[in-house]
This record gives C-alpha cells, structure tokens and sequence, in this order.
C-alpha cells in the first residue's frame, strides 16, 4: 500500500504530529491536506463509478424502444440520481480533491487555512452520499423529479424527496466551508513573494471558484428550504393558488445552477492550462488574458441563469437579455481556447496521457461550447430545449470538458502524489476508448435532439432506436473503459518506476521542487518565491 | 502448451463474431433508416425561420472551428518534440488578444440580429384566428376552444401491449392520441397554456412551437400552419412516470372541414349533456370503467390495481375502495393534496368518474356490488 | 528547533476527532428530521440525539481551538487565516438571505400581478400586498411596522451600539467595559427575542397563508435564528471576557462575534424596510 514517506522530516521532527498516524484513524481525523485530497478523490472516484452505473441501466434501458427492463419511475429515479450524484458526488470532490493536495503545494503553503474544518468539509460527503444512496431503498424509491427538483412535480413523492433535500443541504454546507477554506488558503497563506499575478493558473481558477461557492451555494440552500417548507409546513412559495410561482424556484435554482455548472469547469480549464503548457514546453501564452477571461466567465455566470428556462415563456425583454448575456460568454471562453492554441503553436509538443486528455478536452470543449452557442438563441432553443441536444451539450461540456480534465489532473499530478509512473501505455489505451466511446455515445445524441426526442423518457418511438442503439453502444464501452481506469490508478499507487521530484521537465511549479511523495508535511517553512 | 494458441484463437473469433453479430445487428436497421440529422421539416413560418438560424449558425460555428483547430493541427504534427522541433518562448501578444476578442463580439452581433427579430415575432400572439386553451394534466392534453364550448381531452393510444412488447409497435407508436387537436389551416391560432398539477411543455417541433404549461399561470404561443396534415409532438418537460407517455398530435384541415368537424362536436357535447341523467346498469358502467381506469389511472396504480409499494397505494383491497362509497367518490374528485392524485373532478364528466369508482369497487379482489351512477357524482360535487 | 513559536510557521493541528463526529451529528440530525416531518414515531428522538452529539462537537471543537489560542499557538498569520474565514462566511450567509429577499421580491412585484393578470384562471384576483393568494380566501392582516417591529428596531440598534462600545472598552485595555457591553448587548438580544416570540403569538396569520404568511415568516423566523445564534455566541464571548481571555492582540473570537451581531443588525433592518414597512 501507500506508505508514505517522511521526506525531510529531520527538519521538523520536533512536531507530536509530524507521522501519518497509523491505521483508519489517520483517515478519520486527518489534517493533512493531502490525505483529506485522497479521501477526496477516492470518493469521486466511488460516486463516478456509482453514478455511472445509474447510467449504464438507462442506456441499456434505452437501447431498443417499449419497456424492458424498468418501469418508468424507475427511469426516472435512476436519470435524476445520475445527474445528482454525478454532479454533486463525482465532479466537484474531484475538483475539491485536486484544490487539496495541490492549492498548498502550488503556493508553497504547508496546510490549508483551517485543516480541521478540511476534514469536515469532506467527512460531509459521506453523510450526504448515505442518505442519498440510501433514499434508493425507502418506501417510494429515490427521487424521480430530475436532478433540477422542480416543484411542483417534486411535492409529490415520498421521504425520499427529503432525504435528498437535506443531502443537499449537507453537501452544501461542506461546498461553503471548503469554499472558504480555499479563498482563505489563497490569500492568506501563499508563500512570501508569490503575489496574486504569479499564482499558477490552476490556483487562480480555484479561487475564482471558491467565491462562486461561497455566493451561491447559500441560495441553492434557501431554494431547497423552501421547497420543503412547501412540502411539510404549509407554505406557497411555489403555489399559484397561495400567490407563489413554481416558476421562482427555476429563478433561484438556476440563478445557483448555472454559476455551478461553471464551478465544474473552471477548474478544469486549471488543470488543462497546467497541463498543456508542460507537454509543448512553452509557457501559457496569455497568461494575464487567461486571469481576467476566467474572472470574466465567473461575472457573466450570475447574469444568464434564465437561459435554462426560456421555454417557461418569460417576456421578450427578459429573453433577449438572457440571450444577449449568455452569447457574451463565448467571448472569453474563445479566449481561453485561442490562448491554448497559443501556447500549443510553435511548442515542443510530446503526447503523454495527460496531454491527450488536454488536447481531448480542448476540442471536444469546444463543440460543447458551440452546441451552448446554439442552445444561447432563443429561437433556437426552443427548438431544442428539454430535448437530447441538450444532453449532449452538458455532456460534451461535462464529461468530455470537466470529466476528462480531471483524467488529465489524475494522470499529470499521480506521479507527484504516489511517487510512481502510472503505465503510459495503458494510460494511453483508456484515453483512446474514452475518447471514442464518449463521442459514438453522445455525438449521435445531437441528431437525435435535433429530430425531437425529450430527454429524460423511459421509451421513444421508432425514428429514434438507430441512433439510440449507437448511444447505448457506446455508452457501455464508455464504463467498461473507466475500469481500465481504475486498474491504473490502483496499479500506479501501488508501484511502478520511481517518479523522481519533477518527471515532467517542462512542469515548472512548486510542487515539483518536492519529492514525490511530497513530505507528509510539506513547506513546514515556506519557500521564498522570486 | 499446444492448447494455448487454440485457445487464444477461440477468444478473439468469439470477440470478433460478438462484434460482427453487434454491427450486423446494426445495420439493417440503419440502413433503413431515413437519417434525421436535423431539425425535422418545418411547416410554418417560425419553424422554418428557426431552422435557417440554426443553420446559419451552424455554418458560423463551423468555420470558426477551422479556424482555430486548423493552426492546432498543424502545430501537433509540425512542433513535436518527437521530431526534433525547439520550442518559441513567447507567451503574450497584446494585439492578437485584442483581436481575439473583437473578432467574435463582431460575429456576435452578427448572430443576435436575425435570433431578435425572431424572437419578437414568436412572441407576437396578437391578431390571432382564434384561441385554444391547452391544459396539461399528468399525462394527457385537455383543448378547450374559447368562446365555442367544445373541449376534450387528448390521452395516448398506443396500446399497453405494444409498450411492454407482447405486440409489434406501430407506425406511430407513442406519438398517437385518442382525440387530436383539430385546427384550419392557413389561421392563426393562438395558444394559451396552462396546467392543472405539474408542469409540462406542449410541443410540435414542425412548427417551431415549445412552451411550458404552468399550473395558475397563463402562458401563450401561436402557430399558422398553411399545409393540411398530422403532424405529431411530445411533452417535453418531466412531469412524472407518464412524462414519455404523453404525446400530441394536431390535425391541420382546411378551413370548411374545421367548420363541419366543430358542429359535430357541439353536438356531440349536447348528446352527451343530454345523458347525465341517465342510469345506467353494472355491466355497462365496467366497460366503461375499464377505459376510463387504463387511460387515467393505471400509469400509477397499475392494470392490476396493486400500486407500485411506496409510491403509489394499490386500489386492489384498498380501504377507501372498498369502504363508503362517498369518500371513494371524494378522493377521485378532489384529489390529495402533495401527493401525484389529482383530482379528476376537473377532468372527467360524472359518467367517466361513476364508472370508473364502479369499476374499481368491482374489479380484482374487490366486490362491494356498489353501482353508482352519475347522478351520485353529481351530487358530491360542490 | 521549537516551531510553534516561530511566527515563520503556520500552526496545523494534530488529528481531531471532532470533524467526525460533526458529520456523525449532522447525518443524524437530518435523518431523524426526516424521520419527524414524516411523522415517524422515532423522529423525535434521532433529532434530538443529533443535537446532542452537535452539542458535543461544538463543546469539543470550541473548546479544543480556545486552548489552541490560549496556549499561545496561534501566529498573526492565523489570526489574519480567521478573520478572511470569518468575512467569507458572513458573505455566505448575506447570499442565503439575498436569496430569501429575492423570493419577497419575485412574489410581491411579479408573481401576484401576472396571477391578478391571468384572470381566465383567477377570475376577480387583483394585485394586492399583503395577499395570501388567489386560491386562498385569507384576508390578511399584517402586524403593524410601528408597533413591536419599531421597537425592535430601536433595540436591535442599540444592541449594536452596546458591542462597539464593548469593543472600544476592549481596544483601551478597559476589561470592566468590555464586560459591562457584552452584558448589554446579551440582554438586549434577549429583549429582542422576547418581543419576536410575542409577535408571532399575538399575529393575526400563519405561515400558511399564502405567499405573504409564507415570506413573512420564512425571513424573520430565520432572521430570529440567526438572532439567537448570535445571542449564544454572546453570551460564550461574555464567559470568556470574564474568563480574561482577551488581550488588545488576541480577540479575534470577539470581533467575529461582534461582525457577526451587525451583520444580524444589517439584515433586521432591511427586513424592517421590506417585510414591515412598505
């Protein structure tokens, strides 16, 4: 197993903390950054492969039209527990795990700010994911009102419905806290003469991030809260006949929704403008451009959440303006992308795993971002709203963007965090199934929106079973390909070449001036940055 | 050791029959197939205006991808590292960033133009031919033409047996109801939707229109279809286990068809008026019973009446089924509150909801010998 | 080489056990919630169990960082760590409250005129605030601005003043000041409480009226816990003044406390103006 080595212990030894304490205990009460980034990452990786499961049924489900192997509230349990746990399960642990292990080293910090409410923000999850998983087995079946809980659909079901609230609101205090521990970690305590414009990319996207938490994780809070006020205590927020709307819920949803789905992304583009510039050997080309294009998405991402909701017929003035705002967004975004491209021009450019998924991510990003483009037109989307255009969109943004930029980070930073190569050749071989099984499952999803299947339907009818069958297809080799994953991971944590402290010589940040395994406490003093 | 080669030979032809059976399982069906890569052919104006934006956009958006992957290509193949090519060491170019920038905000506005007139004229319900109510309920479509009396309700036809695959699937399977909507060709018509429980989206995509119906809230759409025809739709906002199941079909006839076919239906209506007061023996009220139950109820409590446990009660045995008829005739009116039974009240004529409480007090397990007659609806109601 | 004195180094706490045991109590605090609002005989007694083991973590962990702080490990750099945690958990709780306000104002300024306008369905429903809505025939009443709510106001207010002047009493070395505002601020919160809870006894509608009963309620019933939050957090920051715990460099407990109870202030007043007044 991982036993981790005390690398320049000597320095410090006088610390009653400075060992790994032994056991399950070390993993219960740690306050250590990089082990809470494990947990992290180990339970993504459990909720990928959970959430990912959900969706290996729905595929399978949808591999021929008529009813085989569920009953429609099924379908829909597993559709909006997919989308969920994906969400708030796989994605963002991911993403908070890298912010673990990496924020610190990245800065030349020794710990986060507040190491024992890092411990909290992730033993959090666990708790949110019990009930959540457990609402599958009570009276009802988990909720099937999709993963967006609009009312009034979701004051129908069962106990499940607050078993999943109150997950929520668990996992959303967790996001709070680990939010502020990360803006608290930036700004406080970055090693001296590291000023903000010399963070790495990665870091500043974090803490752009982080203050998206902060600001709108407290309002997906008081949605919920009041959906179930409307559920238990008599209250019409949502209620027409009591003066409410159900329509404000989509407004204070989305109005979190969609800084949340730029949550899931702009630590991607971290990761990925982390990555590229150490595999052309050249550095990020824009650098200041890149601060102020993330700064820009993160502004933007307040002022166009009705985006989500133009089918729900609001007044012209309100769609132009939401279309206006969204369509804004492809400008720094075009930024972001124009500035890889940048980098990648006229680099030294060698095609390790990380890289692939990068160059992966960039592409298929890209056509994610250009089906947003086309979702931005009103006239357009209302065409495709609710349909599977729109599944394909979130999946090209989601999976092939923040997905697989978390598999770039994995296999970038793994060598740092095990002291092992990962096997490139298999590492290599998942790129490729991953890559080719994500587009033949959701590429032929665009056609089938565009011909008028609605998401989220347990059967369809007749003109749509090709294109479903390719999905389905796809959709399987896709999980099958995760388990290669898996297997890499696993066999990189427990040996392989020695990584030495910088296996990557175009990488050029703090944590490579570490051994890898960096020291369980690492930057006890910090490094003093020019 | 003569064994292993054999072995691995029988291995790769089974994998490589799986994957020929997989394709040839494939093909015929696509090569059947009329590939729908598009939006589906437009039959109004909106819709066909909506389909040339998304191909104009199309075209945009494509060009700007070779643009920018074209240079990226070029880079991965000529400046590897494998062939020897020495990284630049340039990392910042104000101008180019500032022409990155203004290049799309141009195409931008280039886009918004055409995209904000047509949302304007999408949003123009004045001057309309005439107005149809639409209530959704889970899972069927009621229409109501105001100002004329005439309202009914559009439920799904496909059979269950097609669904659950003891039948062949017909031609329409899914996208085909009991009673279409039935509007002239060449008028306008405007929509005006509603719901009674959940929200639902009502959606033809030929002509171009989608629009979510919102329980106490009134939103409008409008749609002018030139050629006579069927052209079919789904719901298309998720409103529970019916969601799939809930399609619409409208009829576009020429306007002297339209005519005709609205006096038979006040006519109709009259007919049925006529026979509120009629009763009506057992046997008559369990057939009729029997439909009403399979369109209305039988998504949640089931064919059999047995309920899915947890989610929705079983009827077979149930207290309220087999105790006082009055508050078995309660709950089908009024509905419970917070919980996926409406209330049918709105829904259905006292003859559908006599027969269906009949039905359900004498079917399965239960046998209370109860007959009730419209008359007894009538009554509850208040 | 004793670090912990070393200001160059950042103080990261040995393993604790408390973390866990929050997760323990807010996991079983939500189930037996759920458990009670799905009337499930075991509810009463899984929340409360949650609370106490809540209560304990609090106790352990509090408890666990005030000798941390007193012991002297806590390094300017950590001060400053405390005090952006703090600003950024105001900001999170102003955004769970911006969200509430948001809801006031969809309902009052659009919601209840597009249902006056959606007179097909709404027959005789005209916009009107305070309304319980168009399918509840609830005439509603509302408490008067000028009445209790003004007084709270003027309590709230000087609640605020007493901590500055606590706070002032503190920056001057004047222990006997410090204490003396503290215990007026807790008083003065305890005053407010009081007058809230007799609010909502004497007042003429319930949170099931209507979007109006539900607003009304939904702000100043979370408003007023986060009156008794700050009421306790009082009365531990008071204990500790007696207890000396703080020096004219160390009282970061005491400013967040303080931060904390104008922030409550902040948002009484906009809810004095938005829910009251207008």
């Amino acid at each position: 197993m991982n036993t981790t080595t005390i690398n320049g212990a000597a320095a410090h030894h006088d610390h009653d903390h400075d060992h790994a304490p032994a056991g399950i205990m070390r993993w219960l009460t740690s306050t250590n950054h990089k082990d809470i980034g494990t947990l992290y990452l180990w339970f993504s990786l459990f909720m990928f492969f959970f959430a990912g499961a959900l969706a290996m049924v729905i595929r399978a489900e949808l591999f021929q039209p008529g009813l085989q192997l569920l009953q429609p509230n099924v379908f829909n349990q597993l559709t909006t527990m997919h989308g969920l746990i994906m969400i708030f399960g796989a994605i963002m642990p991911a993403l908070v795990g890298f912010a673990n292990w990496q924020v610190p080293l990245m800065i030349g910090a020794s710990d986060m700010a507040f190491p024992r409410l890092n411990n909290w923000s992730f033993w959090l999850l666990p708790a949110a994911g019990t009930l959540l998983i457990a609402s599958f087995f009570v009276p009802g079946g988990a909720i099937a009102g999709g993963w967006t809980m609009y009312p009034p659909l979701f004051m129908q079901g069962g106990i499940a419905y607050d078993m999943s609230i109150l997950a929520v609101h668990i996992l959303g205090i967790s996001s709070i806290m680990g939010a502020i521990n990360i803006i608290t970690t930036i700004l406080n305590m970055r090693a001296p003469g590291m000023t903000l414009m010399k963070m790495p990319l990665f870091v500043w996207t974090w803490l752009i991030t982080a203050y998206l938490l902060v600001a709108v994780m407290p309002v997906l809070a008081c949605a919920i809260t009041m959906l179930l006020t409307d559920r238990h205590f008599g209250t019409h927020f949502f209620d027409a006949a009591g003066g409410g709307d159900p329509i404000m819920f989509q407004h204070i949803f989305w109005f979190f929704g969609h800084p949340e789905v730029y949550i899931m992304i702009l630590p991607s583009f971290g990761i990925v403008s982390t990555v590229i510039p150490t595999f052309a050997r050249k550095p990020l080309f824009g650098y200041v451009s890149m601060v102020y294009a993330v700064a820009s998405i993160a502004f933007l991402s307040f002022i166009v959440w009705a985006h989500h909701m133009f089918t729900t017929g609001m007044p012209v003035a309100g769609q132009l303006f939401f279309m206006y705002a969204t369509m804004l967004i492809a400008i720094p975004t075009g930024i972001k992308v124009f500035n890889w491209v940048a980098t990648l021009w006229r680099g030294s450019i060698s095609f390790e795993t990380p890289m692939l998924f990068s160059l992966a991510f960039v592409f298929l990003f890209t056509i994610g971002g250009f089906s947003g483009l086309v979702l931005a037109l009103v006239p357009v989307d209302i065409q495709l709203q609710d349909t599977y255009y729109v599944v394909a969109h979130f999946h090209y943004v989601l999976f092939s963007g923040s997905a697989m930029s978390i598999m770039a980070g994995v296999y970038y930073w793994l060598p740092k965090w095990t002291g092992h190569m990962y096997d490139e050749k298999l590492g290599k071989l998942h790129f490729w199934l991953t890559t080719i099984a994500f587009n033949v499952t959701f590429f032929p999803m665009h056609f089938l929106g565009l011909a008028g299947m609605p998401r989220r339907i347990p059967d369809y009818s007749l003109q749509f079973t090709d294109f479903n069958k390719i999905a389905s297809l796809g959709g399987f080799l896709l999980g099958a390909s995760q388990l290669l994953f898996l297997y890499v991971v696993i066999k990189c944590v427990r040996g392989g070449e020695p990584a030495g402290n910088r296996p990557w010589d175009g990488a050029d940040s703090l944590e490579w001036t570490q051994t890898s395994p960096p020291p369980y406490h690492s930057f006890v003093t910090p490094p003093l940055v020019k | 050791m003569l064994n292993f080669p054999d072995r691995r030979a029988g291995l790769s032809f089974f994998a490589a029959r799986l994957l020929i059976g997989l394709i040839a399982g494939l093909v015929p069906s696509l090569s059947r197939a009329e590939y729908a890569l598009n939006l589906p052919a437009p039959a109004s104006d909106l819709a066909q205006s909506i389909y040339d934006l998304h191909t104009l956009i199309l075209w945009i958006c494509l060009v700007i991808l070779l643009v920018v992957f074209v240079p990226m290509a070029i880079a991965l193949v000529k400046h590897r590292k494998s062939a020897g090519y020495q990284a630049a060491k340039f990392h910042d170019n104000l101008l180019v960033e500032i022409i990155w920038t203004i290049i799309p905000v141009l195409i931008l506005f280039f886009m918004a133009r055409p995209a904000a007139s047509l949302v304007v004229s999408m949003k123009d319900t004045t001057k309309e031919d005439l107005t149809i109510k639409v209530t959704g309920y889970q899972w069927k479509w009621e229409y109501e033409y105001l100002g004329d009396n005439i309202r009914f309700m559009s439920n799904t036809s496909t059979p269950k047996e097609q669904i659950e695959g003891s039948q062949p699937k017909g031609e329409n399977y899914l996208l085909e109801v009991d009673r279409p909507l039935v509007v002239p060709a060449g008028k306008k018509v405007r929509l005006v939707m509603t719901s009674s429980d959940v929200i639902h989206a009502w959606w033809v995509p030929a002509f171009g229109v989608k629009q979510d119906a919102i329980p106490g809230f009134i939103r409008d759409s409008w749609f002018k279809v030139d050629k006579p025809g069927t052209y079919r739709g789904q719901c298309a906002e998720l409103c529970g286990v019916g969601h799939g199941f809930m399609p619409v079909v409208v009829e576009v006839v020429p306007p002297e068809q339209f005519a005709s076919w609205k006096k038979e239906q006040i006519a109709m209506a009259a007919t049925a008026a006529a026979n509120a007061n009629k009763t009506y023996g057992m046997a008559e009220l369990k057939a009729l019973g029997e439909k009403v139950y399979s369109a209305n109820c039988a998504a949640c409590h089931q064919p059999d009446g047995a309920g899915l446990p947890g989610a929705f009660p079983a009827l077979n045995g149930s207290k309220i089924v087999s105790g006082d008829k009055s508050g078995h005739i309660d709950i089908v009116l009024n509905g419970k509150p917070a919980t996926a039974m409406a209330s049918f009240g709105k829904q259905l004529s006292d003859l559908d909801i006599a027969a269906v409480v009949t039905y359900e007090r004498n079917s399965w397990n239960n046998k209370t010998g109860d007959v009730v007659q419209p008359a007894d609806i009538a009554a509850r109601r208040k | 080489m004793q670090a912990h004195s070393d200001s160059n180094v950042y103080y990261v706490p040995p393993p604790s056990i408390w973390p866990l045991v929050g997760s323990v109590a807010l996991l079983t605090l939500a189930t037996g919630f759920v458990l009670v609002m799905n009337k499930i005989a075991a509810g009463p007694y899984v929340m409360t169990l949650g609370m106490g083991i809540l209560l304990v973590m609090l106790f352990g962990w509090f408890g666990t960082v005030i000798k941390e702080s007193l012991a002297g490990k806590y390094s300017k750099q950590v001060d400053s760590s405390f005090r952006w945690g703090m600003v950024w958990f105001i900001f999170s709780e102003v955004m769970f409250f911006a969200g509430f306000f948001g809801a006031l104002y969809y309902a009052r300024n659009l919601a209840v005129p597009w249902l006056a306008d959606t007179q097909l369905l709404w027959p005789g429903f005209s916009a009107a605030w305070p309304t319980a809505g168009p399918g509840l025939k609830t005439v509603i009443d509302p408490v008067n601005a000028w009445g209790i709510p003004a007084l709270n106001t003027l309590i709230l207010l000087s609640s605020g003043a007493t901590v500055t002047w606590a706070h002032w009493g503190l920056q001057k070395g004047n222990q006997r000041q410090l204490k003396l505002g503290l215990a007026m601020t807790v008083a003065l919160g305890i005053l407010f409480i009081g007058f809230q809870i007799h609010e909502y006894a004497e007042a003429a509608f319930s949170i099931r009226d209507g979007i109006y009963g539900a607003t009304f309620y939904m702000l100043t019933g979370f408003h007023g816990f986060h009156v008794m939050m700050g009421t306790v957090m009082l009365i531990v920051i008071l204990f500790r003044s007696l207890a000396g715990h703080f020096t004219l460099e160390h009282h970061f407990a005491f400013e967040a406390v303080a931060w904390y109870w104008h922030f409550v202030d902040v948002i009484w007043l906009l809810l004095f103006v938005f829910v009251y007044w207008l």
